[in-house]
């Protein structure tokens, strides 16, 4: 072969190359400049002091200052009770909607439904519990005047932990919903029915089948939501103004006025969250993966 | 008798569920309806509406959720055409990028940016204009994981290639193919998407309320602080927002198995 032929085609070749990579060049540019530097920009400032110089001691502070690791404390208990809690109740409608146990009309109806309260959040949910659960709420008030039973005289307090916990459930049971019924309905009639040939209750077909095929979607499912309430804001702030001191609020609170008095610090609360995320989200993806081997 | 046992259990849940749902919605509702004494009227709502802060607020929200969703759009469906036919290499890549928004909370995304973009040489926070930018750009990352997923699975179930190499042996360039091949095919991806932006974006407070803009999310929030019914209104129009959004979105996606669609917004 010519060998100006050949390298005409080399060179060709190589301007295809270069024009394929073109074509993802707005992108990559996009998330280097608000995705990759705004992270780097966290990750950098975590370990710089306030002189500019390289040190670990922000992330030492962390862990030295018993506030901070109060936060964290908060944060988690919260996620994971509001996981937990919104995983079984998630779950068990997931089940009641896929086991024909109900009209079948009723089924588009709650999916829907949850499709809404996954995705109304924030200000309007905070909003909705005041008006429902706060000091003249009017569930608060409709149980004080028929049952005379005053919930906040019992310890009850929608500004506070129980109170979060409650209004996150709003958004992370109707989530769980959404990704377990699909799993459900992934369940096999045959398995059941072999099972049941082979002389298996209810029980035991659950216990020895249903549950361990289910279990990886289920866990992930709920690290799913433990992340989800993890990183939330919006509805915290908006509830208790602030003053219940989950991680996210102190970050606020760090944006709006360096409160912890050390740039360094609250760039290091930041990086923190992101460790968490990335664990709990990283699992879920991991169980998700395992998850597909059953439920195709 | 095994039957009716299940139907009871099923029940159950159903009713727990449904009261979850609706009883704060109907309170909130109920509470809108009060702020007159002793008489059901909508005076919070009309008070609400008439609220001159009320309008530029809410059309700011509208604004910035149109923006992200053609500026979203623009930026994703190319991109994810383009991987699936030339570059198919670099989709590992994407799908760690268009994952990372989930792992960085929004709170903490803002604060990366004020970081980033609150001092020279790249200072885009003191000006309005560069700020609704930095805001889109912002909405764009959270949007990210949801509008390229759906797109990326929507380009998977066509055949991306024979519809090109169709299109470009009858002469089409890639704009028309783009256009007119492409986007049409992912229509239910797009506006499901699209929705969701704009039921997320417009209740949005972190990024709106940190970046200092006076959307609709810190207007309310700001409205709660010193009045009592109109919030509430504006709750519930809120949620009808959402409820409408959404159940345009279950329309357009009927049939699907695919658990619906979430956002990183709380």
């Amino acid at each position: 072969m010519d060998n100006s032929e050949q390298r005409a085609r080399l060179a060709a070749n190589r301007l295809r190359q270069v024009w394929n990579w073109a074509g993802v060049v707005p992108f990559f540019l996009f998330a280097v400049m608000f995705l990759l530097l705004p992270s780097s920009s966290l990750f950098i400032k975590s370990f710089q002091d306030p002189a500019g110089n390289f040190t670990f001691d922000n992330l030492a502070e962390i862990f030295r200052r018993q506030s901070i690791l109060d936060s964290y404390w908060l944060s988690i208990r919260i996620s994971a009770v509001t996981a937990i809690a919104g995983g079984i109740f998630g779950f068990f409608l997931a089940f009641a909607i896929t086991n024909k146990g109900i009209p079948a009309f009723l089924r588009p109806l709650i999916t829907t439904f949850s499709g809404v309260a996954s995705n109304f959040a924030g200000v309007p949910l905070a909003f909705a519990f005041i008006a429902t659960l706060g000091r003249t709420g009017l569930l608060t008030v409709f149980v004080r005047d028929t049952l005379g039973f005053n919930i906040y005289d019992a310890g009850f307090n929608l500004y506070g932990f129980v109170g979060l916990s409650l209004t996150y459930l709003y958004f992370q049971f109707p989530l769980m919903l959404l990704i377990m019924a699909p799993a459900l309905e992934g369940l096999r009639k045959e398995w059941r029915e072999a099972s049941e040939n082979l002389g298996a209750t209810g029980f035991q077909y659950w216990w020895y089948i249903g549950l361990p095929i289910l279990l990886p979607s289920l866990l992930g499912t709920m690290l799913l939501l433990f992340g989800n309430a993890f990183g939330a804001y919006a509805t915290a702030y908006a509830l208790t103004g602030g003053t219940l001191p989950i991680v996210t609020i102190l970050i606020g609170a760090q944006i709006r006025g360096d409160v912890l008095h050390n740039v360094g610090l609250g760039n290091a609360l930041g990086l923190g969250m992101v460790v968490i995320m990335t664990i709990s989200i990283g699992m879920y993806s991991w169980l998700q993966r395992r998850a597909e081997r059953w439920l195709r | 008798m095994k039957q009716l046992r299940r139907n009871l259990w099923s029940w159950f849940w159903v009713l727990l569920g449904v009261l979850y749902f609706v009883v704060p919605l109907v309170t909130t509702f109920d509470f809108s309806l009060r702020k007159l004494r002793d008489q059901i009227s909508l005076e919070a709502y009309v008070s609400a509406f008439s609220d001159p802060y009320f309008l530029p607020a809410f059309g700011l929200s509208i604004l910035l959720a149109i923006l992200t969703i053609i500026f979203g759009v623009l930026l994703v469906v190319p991109t994810a055409y383009w991987v699936h036919l030339r570059v198919p290499q670099v989709r590992p890549i994407m799908e760690f990028l268009t994952l990372l928004p989930f792992v960085i909370p929004a709170i903490v995304l803002v604060f990366g940016m004020i970081g980033t973009y609150s001092r020279p040489p790249l200072l885009l926070t003191t000006n309005f204009v560069t700020t609704v930018v930095l805001i889109v750009a912002g909405y764009i990352v959270l949007a990210l994981p949801y509008l390229y997923r759906s797109v990326d699975a929507g380009l998977r179930s066509m055949d991306v290639r024979t519809l090109t190499e169709a299109a470009e042996s009858l002469g089409a360039n890639w704009v028309i193919i783009l256009f007119q091949i492409i986007l049409p095919n992912l229509r239910t991806a797009l506006l499901s998407g699209a929705l969701l932006t704009l039921a997320t974006v417009v209740g949005e407070v972190t990024l709106a309320s940190f970046l200092g803009l006076p959307t609709f999310g810190p207007y309310l929030f700001l409205l709660g602080q010193h009045k009592a019914y109109e919030p509430a209104a504006l709750s519930i129009v809120s949620f009808a927002m959402t409820w409408a959004a959404m159940g345009v979105i279950s329309i357009l996606t009927r049939g699907r198995t695919d658990g619906g669609a979430v956002t990183a917004g709380h």
